[in-house]
Formats: C-alpha cells, sequence, structure tokens
C-alpha cells in the first residue's frame, strides 16, 4: 500500500515536471521565433499574434491536461483500493 | 462539504466532495456512476449550467441584435460589434465558401460566447455555489453535489466536440458530395491506389477521432486544472484556523487566490477562442477536396 502510495507520488512529479518541461521547450522555441519574424517584418506583427495565441494555448493545453490528471491522482486516486 | 461528523473533511474528502457531479438517471432519480463510462445517466449540475449559460449568451446577443442602430452604436453595441467582426474575419481566412459561412460564422460565434460564460464560472469562489446548494440541494431531495463549470465535464466537452464531428461530416458530404467524400475516405493520403486503400482509411479513421477527442480533452483539461488549483486555494484558506502558521496561509491564498483568478481569465478567453478557432478550422478541411 505504502508502495503504490510513493509510486504514485513519483508519477505525479513525473507527470507535472516532465510536461512542464515540454510545454517550456515548445512556448520559448515558439516565443522566439515569434519575435524574430515580427523584427523582421513588423507588418505582419499583428497576423502572427493571433496564430501564436492559438498555438501557445494548444502546447498548453498537453501540459495542463497532465497537470489536471496529477492533481485527480493526488487527490481522488483510482489505484489505490479504499 | 460533509462536514455531518462535527469535524471538518480533511482535504481529500473536500476535493472528491467537489469533483463529484450531482447525477440523476432518465428517470430523475438520484444515482451514482460507478464505472468510468456510464450512458444511463447525466451530470444534472452541467446540463442545468450550461442551459442557463446558452440562453443567457442568446438573450444578450439577441438583445445587441435587436436595439442595434446604424448611427452612433453605443458601448454595448460597439463591444458585441467587435466580436462578432472577430470572428466573421477569423472565418473568412479558414472558410472560402461563403454559403457555409452564412451559418459557419454565427455557429462559431455562439460557440465562443457559449464556451466564454462556461468558462467564466470558474471566476466565481469555488464554494460559493456549492455552499449555497449544500443548505438548499437537500431540501429540495437532491444530493449534496455540485459543480459549477460545465466544461470542466468531460461529458460537456466531448459532447461539443462531437457536435463539431457532426458539422464536419455534414459538410464533407454536402461539398464533396457522398461518392466523392468515400473517395477521399479511401484515397486520401496517400494516393489512388488499391493496395492502400486500407491504410489510407485507417489514416483517416484516426485523424477524425484524434481530431475529436483531442478537441474535447483540451478544454476539458484546461478548466479541470483551473477548477482544481483554484480548490487546493481555497483549502489553503481552509487551513489557515488549524495551524500555527496560519497567518502565512492567508496572505498564500490571497496572494495565490489573486494570480492564478488574474491567469485564469486569459486561460478562459484564450480556451475559448481555440474552441471556436479549431471548429472553424476543422469545418474549412470539410471543404477542401484533396
Amino acid at each position: 500500500m505504502e508502495n503504490i502510495l510513493g509510486l504514485v507520488a513519483l508519477a505525479c512529479g513525473l507527470i507535472v515536471g516532465l510536461g512542464a518541461i515540454g510545454a517550456s521547450i515548445g512556448i520559448g522555441l515558439m516565443g522566439g521565433k515569434f519575435l524574430e519574424s515580427a523584427a523582421r517584418q513588423p507588418e505582419l506583427a499583428n497576423e502572427l499574434q493571433s496564430k501564436m495565441f492559438i498555438l501557445a494555448g494548444l502546447i498548453d493545453a498537453a501540459f495542463l491536461i497532465g497537470v489536471a490528471i496529477a492533481l485527480l491522482f493526488a487527490f481522488a486516486n483510482p489505484f489505490v483500493l479504499k | 462539504m460533509s462536514s455531518e461528523q462535527g469535524h471538518g473533511p480533511s482535504a481529500g474528502e473536500y476535493i472528491q466532495h467537489h469533483l463529484h457531479h450531482l447525477q440523476k438517471n432518465f428517470n430523475f432519480e438520484n444515482v451514482e456512476q460507478h464505472s468510468i463510462v456510464d450512458f444511463s445517466l447525466f451530470n444534472f449540475d452541467s446540463m442545468l449550467f450550461s442551459v442557463v449559460l446558452g440562453f443567457l449568451g442568446c438573450l444578450t446577443l439577441w438583445l445587441a441584435a435587436r436595439k442595434a442602430t446604424s448611427g452612433v452604436p453605443g458601448r454595448f453595441q460597439a463591444a458585441v460589434e467587435l466580436m462578432v467582426e472577430m470572428v466573421e474575419n477569423q472565418a473568412k481566412g479558414v472558410i472560402h465558401n461563403a454559403q457555409s459561412r452564412k451559418l459557419i460564422s454565427p455557429l462559431a460565434l455562439t460557440v465562443f460566447v457559449w464556451i466564454f460564460l462556461m468558462n467564466a464560472m470558474d471566476m466565481l469562489p469555488v464554494d460559493f455555489i456549492p455552499a449555497i446548494w449544500h443548505s438548499a440541494g437537500p431540501a429540495l431531495g437532491f444530493n449534496d453535489y455540485m459543480r459549477v463549470v460545465p466544461t470542466a465535464d468531460l461529458s460537456t466537452t466531448l459532447g461539443l466536440s462531437c457536435s463539431v464531428l457532426l458539422i464536419c461530416l455534414f459538410y464533407n458530404i454536402k461539398i464533396k458530395g457522398l461518392g466523392g467524400w468515400a473517395h477521399e475516405l479511401i484515397a486520401a493520403p496517400f494516393g489512388d491506389h488499391w493496395a492502400v486503400y486500407p491504410i489510407n482509411f485507417l489514416m483517416q479513421m484516426i485523424e477524425y477521432v484524434a481530431k475529436t477527442v483531442s478537441h474535447g480533452m483540451r478544454l476539458f483539461g484546461n478548466m479541470f486544472a483551473g477548477e482544481l488549483v483554484f480548490m487546493l486555494i481555497a483549502l489553503m484558506g481552509g487551513y489557515m484556523s488549524l495551524s500555527a502558521t496560519g497567518i502565512g496561509l492567508t496572505i498564500g491564498h490571497l496572494v495565490a487566490g489573486t494570480v492564478w483568478t488574474l491567469f485564469h481569465i486569459l486561460i478562459i478567453t484564450l480556451q475559448a477562442f481555440i474552441f471556436m478557432m479549431l471548429t472553424l478550422i476543422y469545418t474549412g478541411q470539410a471543404h477542401d477536396a484533396h
């Protein structure tokens, strides 16, 4: 029982941590490219900005779904018998 | 809260109680869900709030449309016009068929307003409506469960994304014809040759399923995570009287609550916008012939 609890706690940490790494790298790359292209062609900045927000939401979503699942495991764990 | 034992619930119990839907079966009896998928019941709280909010959104837009003048617009009309124009512009960028846009742009606007309103239920304090329900619900013969954010319920978001899938299928058939669409299903990604027909068909099916599931899961995941974080922040405030460091927890509760609420204003708008954009993009894809 304690073994399972410990493993679930580790899993929660991994879900949030690895998800955050991926999302941060993705947002960082995309934001950098956006600034680069906005500096190169300022007249396109508005159009690119709305596209950037869509993509930011898409990248963010995978991470936030992971956070939701990790929090669910932390509070209403389906793997631990009551 | 289920504090009938004299002492308050533990953190886990509090969260679990707040994650429980008010469930009814189709004879309107109180029931509890035991398996992960159960089609014999529905989440009454999600249904109630989504219908009420949908009605409110439609009423607001209808009022704006009824009072619209061609002269100098008031602030309310100008705000609605800005939003309608924004959606129309996005639709123009994705769907090049003016006939389809007549239906799809209003649809996208409705989706945007409705999802925004449903997400905005997160802005209410997490215990506000559940605390009212705690005294009102059992008196009316309901279970003492209440979740106020309809989009933090997988049934709602997958229902919305399945409706978008149906609209996509409708436009596929309408634009390409039944034969044309069937031909696309078996010939699309890898080319028109009998040997790759099964692989093509499999790929198309995977694409449809992945699109629909990720469409719904994205909104659900964001809202569910947001709601859970709000509950954790509420717990932090709830623990302040129980420990010596209570003052620290109160300050933490206020700071974290403010920061997360402000950040969440961005998230709810962004997610409503993304859901609308993906609705447009998927219906736009239904118009593209390969």
